[in-house]
C-alpha cells in the first residue's frame, strides 16, 4: 500500500518494510497504486478503528488484572492522552506552539463540572457538550492570535495559560475559587454494582482516547492534514498555492482545544473535582513536555509521553522516600529529574522518543517530510 | 485623584520589575535568537543564593551583592553548558530546553531549600510614603527598585554604545557571521550577553521577591508577566521592552484597583492580545532586522 | 599596514555535506600580488574563500600564511591571523553607523593605533568620512563596498580575500572599486586573492590568474597569458 509522505504515525505492517515504497506526490492514487502491487487497500478509517478495536480488548482485559491503583494511573494517563495528542498534532502538524492548553483543558473541566452539578446531564453529553465550549475557546483565541507567530504567539498562549484560569476566582460563587468544584460520578448501573470505579474510569477514558486517536489519524491523514504540513514547512509557499493560512492555523487550533477539552473533561472526571490549582500553568508545560518528549506530530508519540508524565514523577518521588528523604522534599525529585530529562533528550534527541525508537530500529524507511520539524521547530 | 495617583505609582512600581525581566528577555533574544522560558527561575534560584548569604551574615547588601554575582556566573554557565548545544538548531529545541531549564532550577531549588514559602528581606522601608496627609501608594523600596532598574538599563545602554565591547556584542547580534570575519569571539560574547541578562534577572529577583515570598514557583507569573512586557514592546526593542513593563504595570494597577484583583490577569491577556492583534510583531517593531 | 605575506592553499578539498565542492585544490598567492580566481557559477570559488577564512572545514589540505598552517580554524581566529575576507553580498552591518562598521575593524589593532587608523581610512575614503555618522544601511552599493573594503582594511589584514566586489554595482563604481584594489597592492603591498565573475576586469588588474571548474583548478598562468589564452577564455571564462 502506497501512502502519502508525511505520515506522522502508522504501525507498520510487515510488508510495508519489505517492499521500498516510492515517494507518492498524489500522481498515483493510492487505491489504484496498490492494485497496481496486488494488494487490497484496506480504507484508512477502517484499519484504524481496527486497531482501536483491538486496542480497546487489550486494555479492557488488562484494566481487569492490573487492579485499582493501576487502573487509575490507567485513566489519568487516557487523560492526558487526549489533550497531549492534540497538542501534538498542533504544534507537529500546523506549525504553531502553544504553552496554553492547560486553559482549554479548564474550558473543558470546568464546564463538566457544571454540567454535573447543575443540569446533571448524563456522562457523554457532558464530554461533547463540554468539548464543544473548549472548541469555541480554540476558536476565539485562534482569530485572536492568527497574525501571531514564533515567541509572539508563544507569549499569547503563555499569559492565556496564567489568565484564564484565574476566572474561577473572580467569579468565585459560580466557579468555586480556589476550593473548585466537587461533584459525584458512579458507575453505570449496567455493569452491575460490584464494578470498581477505578476500572470503570479507566474503561471510559481509554475509550475516549481511542476513539480522539482514531479521529486524529484519520485528520492527519486527510487534505487537512496535508495543508497543516504544508503550512508548517513553508507559509508562503502554502499560501502562494492557494491554502487559507489563516483558517488553517485556526482550525488547528479549534482541533487542539477540543482535545485539550475533552482531556480536560476525563481528568475532572478521573479527579471528582476541579480548581484553579489543577489547570495552573504547570499544567499547560507538561502537556507540552509530554508532546516533545513523545515525538512532535506522532501520535504514538503522544501516548509515550504521557505514560512518562504521570508514571515516571510518582516512581521517582516514591524512590526519594523509600530512600530517606522526607516527602516535601522528595516531591521535587521527580520535578528536577524531569527538567534534566528534557534537557537532555532535546540535545540528544531531537525527534522524542518516537523519533528515537524509528532511528533505533529503523521501523520504516525515513520520510523527509517527517522530520521537517527538525529543520522548521516552530513557525 | 489620589486614588488615580496611587494606582499610577504603584503600575509603575511593578512595571520596572516587569521591564527588568523583559529587557533581560529582549537581550538574550536579539543576541542569541532564543527566548530564555528559564529567566524567572533563574532569579529565583540567585535570590535564594542571596537568602543564604542574608541569613548566614546578618547582611542584605552582601547578599545583594551575591545575587547580582551568581546572576552573571548562572547566565555565563548556562548559555557554555546548555544553550550552547541548541544553538543554530530548530527553534524548538531552544524551547524545550530552557522550559527543561525551568523546571529543573525550581525541582533543584525545592531539593536544596525546601518549597516552604520563606519570607524575603526588601532592600528598603516598605512603609507607605506620604505628602502631608495625602498617602502617596509607594515606598522607598518602590523608589529604589524604579531608581536600580532605571540605572541598570541607563548603564546597559552606555556600555552596548559607547564601549568596544558593547561594539563587538551588538555585532554579534546583528550579524555573527561578519562579527566572526572581523575577528569578534562570537561565543565568548554570547556568554557574556547571557551573563548580562543573568544579571538584570536576578536584580528584578531581588526587587520583586519581597512582596511575594520566595519558593520555587515564586517568579513563574512575574515571568509570564516580563515575558508579556517584553512581547507588547516588540522583541526586538530594548526600549519597547521598558514601555511595555510600565504601559502593562500600569494597566494592570488601575484593572486591579478600579475593578478587582482576580481580573487584573485578564486584563494582561486582553492588552496582549489587544497590541498583539494591532501589532503582530509588537509595539516597537519596525521591518523585520536583516541578517547578513 | 603591516607587511603582507604569501598565502600557499595546498590540496584543499571541502563541501558542505555530502556535497563535494572542491576536489583537491591548490594555489599560491604571493606576497604583495593580486591572484584573481575565476570560473563559471557553482565552480568553487565562493567556497575556497570560505575554507580559507575558516567558515567551512577543509576536508584535507593545508592553508598556509607565510608558513603557518591555518586549516581548521574558526574564522574569528583566522581573522586575528591576519586574513581579511570581504564575502560577497557586502555584509556591511546596516544597524550600526559607518563609523561603528569601521570601529569594529579597528577593534583587532591596539588601541594606541586605533584613532590614527582611523584617521587614514577617513583620508583614503572620503566618502565614508562623510557619511561617518549615518547609518550604514542608508549608504548605496557601490558605497557599502567601499565601506566594507576599508572595514577589512582596518583590521591591519596581511592578506585581503575579496568576494565579487563588482556585483551588482554600475561599471563606473566597478572601476573606482578596481582602481582602489590595484591601489592596495601598489601602495600597501597588499596580499589579494580576488574573486570575480567578471573576468576581464579583473584580469586587468590581477598578477596571477587562477581558473576554478567543477572544484579543480584548470588553468593557473599570469593574468596576461589567461587574458591572451583565446580558447581559454571562451570555454570557461565566457569572452
Amino acid at each position: 500500500m502506497t501512502t502519502t509522505p508525511s505520515e506522522p504515525d502508522q504501525t507498520s505492517s510487515p510488508d510495508q518494510q519489505s517492499r521500498a515504497v516510492p515517494i507518492v506526490t498524489g500522481s498515483t492514487p493510492p487505491a489504484a497504486a496498490a492494485r497496481q502491487q496486488g494488494r487490497v487497500r484496506v480504507p484508512t478509517l477502517a484499519r484504524h478503528l481496527g486497531i482501536a478495536v483491538l486496542a480497546a480488548v487489550v486494555l479492557a482485559i488488562a484494566s481487569a488484572m492490573i487492579g485499582d491503583y493501576r487502573d487509575y494511573e490507567l485513566a489519568e494517563i487516557a487523560a492526558f492522552v487526549v489533550a497531549v495528542a492534540g497538542l501534538t498534532v498542533l504544534i507537529g502538524l500546523s506549525g504553531q506552539i502553544s504553552i496554553g492548553n492547560g486553559a482549554f483543558m479548564a474550558v473543558g473541566g470546568y464546564t463538566a463540572a457544571l454540567l454535573f452539578l447543575h443540569l446533571q446531564w448524563p456522562l457523554v453529553l457532558v464530554l461533547l457538550a463540554a468539548t464543544g465550549a473548549a472548541a469555541l475557546a480554540g476558536a476565539i483565541f485562534g482569530v485572536a492570535a492568527a497574525r501571531l507567530r514564533g515567541p509572539y504567539l508563544a507569549g499569547a498562549t503563555l499569559m492565556l495559560a496564567v489568565a484564564l484560569p484565574s476566572l474561577s476566582t473572580q467569579f468565585q460563587s459560580v466557579l468555586g475559587g480556589d476550593q473548585g468544584l466537587g461533584f459525584y460520578i458512579s458507575v453505570p448501573g449496567f455493569l452491575g454494582a460490584s464494578f470498581s470505579l477505578s476500572r470503570w474510569q479507566a474503561w471510559f477514558n481509554c475509550a475516549v482516547a481511542l476513539l480522539v486517536l482514531v479521529l486524529l489519524a484519520n485528520l492527519t491523514r486527510s487534505r487537512v492534514g496535508r495543508n497543516w504540513r504544508a503550512l508548517r514547512d513553508d507559509e508562503v509557499a502554502a499560501s502562494l498555492a492557494g491554502l487559507n493560512v489563516a483558517r488553517l492555523q485556526i482550525v488547528a487550533f479549534i482541533v487542539s482545544a477540543a482535545c485539550a477539552g475533552a482531556g480536560g473533561v476525563l481528568l475532572a472526571v478521573w479527579i471528582g473535582t476541579v480548581s484553579t490549582s489543577l489547570f495552573a500553568l504547570g499544567l499547560s508545560i507538561q502537556l507540552l513536555t509530554a508532546a516533545v518528549l513523545g515525538g512532535l506530530g506522532s501520535l504514538t508519540g503522544a501516548i509515550w509521553g504521557s505514560a512518562l508524565l504521570v508514571i515516571v514523577p510518582t516512581f521517582l518521588a516514591d524512590f526519594a522516600t523509600s530512600h530517606g528523604m522526607n516527602q516535601t522534599t522528595s516531591s521535587s525529585v521527580p520535578i528536577l529529574a524531569y527538567g534534566v530529562v528534557l534537557i537532555v533528550v532535546m540535545v540528544a534527541f531531537p525527534g522524542g522518543i518516537q523519533g528515537g525508537l524509528i532511528r533505533f530500529y529503523n521501523l520504516r524507511r525515513r520520510r523527509p517530510a517527517d522530520y521537517h520539524q527538525e529543520e522548521k521547530g516552530t513557525t | 485623584m489620589v486614588e488615580f495617583l496611587n494606582f499610577t505609582f504603584e503600575g509603575l512600581s511593578a512595571g520596572m520589575i516587569y521591564a527588568a525581566i523583559g529587557l533581560s528577555l529582549v537581550l538574550i533574544w536579539r543576541g542569541t535568537r532564543v527566548l530564555n522560558y528559564a529567566q524567572g527561575a533563574m532569579a529565583m534560584f540567585t535570590s535564594y543564593m542571596a537568602l543564604l548569604v542574608i541569613n548566614a551574615t546578618g547582611n542584605y547588601w552582601l547578599g545583594f551583592a551575591v545575587a547580582l554575582a551568581s546572576g552573571l556566573v548562572i547566565g555565563a554557565v548556562v548559555e557554555r553548558v546548555v544553550i550552547r548545544q541548541v544553538t543554530g538548531k530548530p527553534p524548538l529545541n531552544a524551547v524545550i530546553v530552557s522550559i527543561g531549564l525551568l523546571i529543573g532550577l525550581e525541582g533543584l531549588a525545592g531539593l536544596l531549600f525546601s518549597s516552604n514559602n520563606r519570607s524575603f528581606p526588601p532592600a528598603y522601608s516598605i512603609n507607605g510614603l506620604s505628602i502631608g496627609s495625602v498617602a502617596l501608594g509607594i515606598t522607598w523600596n518602590d523608589v529604589f527598585t524604579a531608581v536600580a532598574v532605571l540605572a541598570a538599563a541607563g548603564v546597559f545602554a552606555a556600555v552596548f554604545r559607547y564601549t568596544s565591547v558593547g561594539l563587538r556584542l551588538r555585532a554579534t547580534a546583528f550579524s555573527p557571521a561578519v562579527a566572526r570575519l572581523l575577528g569578534v569571539r562570537v561565543g565568548r560574547m554570547l556568554t557574556l550577553g547571557w551573563a548580562l541578562a543573568g544579571l538584570l534577572g536576578a536584580l528584578a529577583g531581588m526587587l520583586v521577591t519581597p512582596s511575594t515570598f520566595l519558593s520555587p514557583n515564586s517568579m513563574d507569573v512575574i515571568f509570564v508577566l516580563g515575558f508579556t512586557a517584553a512581547v507588547i514592546g516588540g522583541l526586538e526593542s530594548p526600549a519597547g521592552a521598558v514601555a511595555g513593563g510600565l504601559i502593562l504595570g500600569v494597566v494592570l494597577s488601575y484593572a486591579g484597583g478600579y475593578l478587582n484583583s482576580q481580573v487584573v490577569n485578564l486584563f494582561g491577556l486582553a492588552a496582549l492580545l489587544l497590541v498583539l492583534m494591532l501589532r503582530p510583531n509588537g509595539l516597537f517593531s519596525s521591518a523585520p532586522a536583516r541578517r547578513v | 599596514m603591516s607587511e603582507s605575506a604569501t598565502l600557499i592553499i595546498e590540496d584543499v578539498a571541502a563541501g558542505y555535506g555530502a556535497v563535494q565542492v572542491l576536489k583537491g585544490v591548490s594555489v599560491t598567492a604571493p606576497a604583495g600580488t593580486i591572484t584573481a580566481v575565476l570560473g563559471a557559477n557553482g565552480a568553487g570559488k565562493t567556497t575556497l574563500l570560505r575554507a580559507i577564512d575558516g567558515s567551512v572545514r577543509p576536508r584535507r589540505g593545508r592553508i598556509l600564511l607565510s608558513g603557518t598552517d591555518v586549516a581548521g580554524r574558526r574564522p574569528e581566529d583566522v581573522a586575528r591571523a591576519g586574513i581579511a575576507h570581504v564575502p560577497e553580498g557586502q555584509g556591511v552591518i546596516t544597524e550600526l553607523t559607518v563609523a561603528e562598521n569601521l570601529q569594529l575593524g579597528l577593534l583587532l589593532r591596539s588601541r594606541a593605533d586605533r584613532k590614527g587608523a582611523l584617521e587614514e581610512i577617513y583620508q583614503r575614503f572620503a566618502i565614508l568620512a562623510d557619511r561617518r555618522n549615518r547609518a550604514a544601511g542608508t549608504l548605496s552599493g557601490g558605497e557599502r563596498q567601499m565601506l566594507v573594503i576599508a572595514r577589512a582594511l582596518a583590521t591591519a589584514p596581511r592578506v585581503l580575500l575579496l568576494d565579487e566586489p563588482s556585483l551588482g554595482l554600475a561599471p563606473k563604481v566597478v572601476s573606482n572599486v578596481l582602481q582602489l584594489i590595484r591601489g592596495l597592492r601598489d601602495e600597501a603591498g597588499l596580499t589579494i586573492v580576488l574573486v570575480e565573475q567578471n573576468a576581464r576586469s579583473a584580469l586587468a588588474i590581477a598578477d596571477t590568474g587562477i581558473v576554478l571548474n567543477l572544484g579543480a583548478v584548470v588553468a593557473s598562468a599570469p593574468a596576461a597569458a589567461l587574458a591572451a589564452d583565446d580558447a581559454l577564455r571562451r570555454h570557461y571564462l565566457g569572452f
